[in-house]
């Protein structure tokens, strides 16, 4: 499973940056039946967190009405240069951690 | 009745479709019951709020969704948590956002599956603890969900 995470690599302190995520995953809803006609079981990426120097800067709690794929944007306060952590988990327990550096200055 | 070659064809036929489960769909009365989940029960008030959903949507497989709460994002004053819900899906939630000061702007994107024309609500959660909502109505000529 892979994701296209757009973080700016450079800002000034202060700075509103924009991020976007788009995440690889079925999101299987568990409403849809499969080809044998049983109900295919649902697996969603429940959570997406966003830290930044360590400390949590925006959430995301899923279900299965967003889209296959999941895309999120949305926005951070550049402070300082450091780590921006994405964790996302789905209901096989699959957990994923994405890092990007952002250099502020 | 005597059963006939006929008869079990059609019973043959018909017997799939018959047994075929269709999940409960939310309705406007589980939509509120989960909002009032999310609320606790507490006033909402109507504004501050900006939902936006094209009103027209082709395909409800992937509907972008634009959700802004005004805010100074503050430690002492921001937006804790913005939620969205709709009538029809077979779930009333849809998806949750948690800011932090850090955030900057208490504003999020994603994209969303509706089955069906509907209003869909945000209600956002202040730090102080109100609740402020708005509310949109959007037609889906092609509903998510249909081509199992």
């Amino acid at each position: 499973m892979s994701a296209l995470i757009n973080v700016p690599e450079t800002a000034a302190p202060g700075d509103i940056l924009d991020i976007k995520v788009l995440l690889q995953h079925p999101m299987e809803t568990g409403f849809r039946t499969g080809p044998d006609g049983n109900l295919v079981p649902r697996n969603i990426i429940h959570s997406l967190r966003c830290l930044y120097l360590g400390e949590e800067v925006f959430a995301a709690e899923l279900f299965p009405a967003v889209t296959a794929n999941p895309f999120f944007a949305f926005t951070l306060v550049a402070e300082e240069t450091g780590e921006v952590e994405f964790l996302w988990v789905d209901e096989e327990g699959v957990e994923h951690r994405e890092v990007r550096t952002l250099t502020v200055g | 009745m005597t059963l006939t070659r006929r008869h079990a064809l059609t019973l043959g036929l018909a017997l799939p479709l018959a047994l075929q489960i269709r999940p409960a769909l939310a309705t406007p009365e589980t939509m509120r019951a989960a909002i009032k989940g999310f609320t606790g029960g507490a006033e909402v008030t109507e504004g501050g709020i900006e939902l936006k959903i094209p009103a027209l949507v082709e395909n409800g497989n992937s509907v972008p969704l634009t959700v802004r709460a005004e805010s100074p994002m503050t430690p002492e004053d921001h937006i804790e948590e913005i939620a969205i819900f709709n009538e029809i899906n077979p779930l009333p939630d849809t998806v949750r956002f948690r800011f932090t000061p850090r955030s900057g702007r208490a504003e999020a994107q994603t994209r969303i599956r509706l089955n069906g024309s509907q209003h869909v609500t945000a209600i956002a959660r202040r730090s102080d603890g109100t609740f402020h909502s708005t509310e949109v109505n959007v037609i889906v000529t092609a509903p998510a969900c249909r081509e199992s």
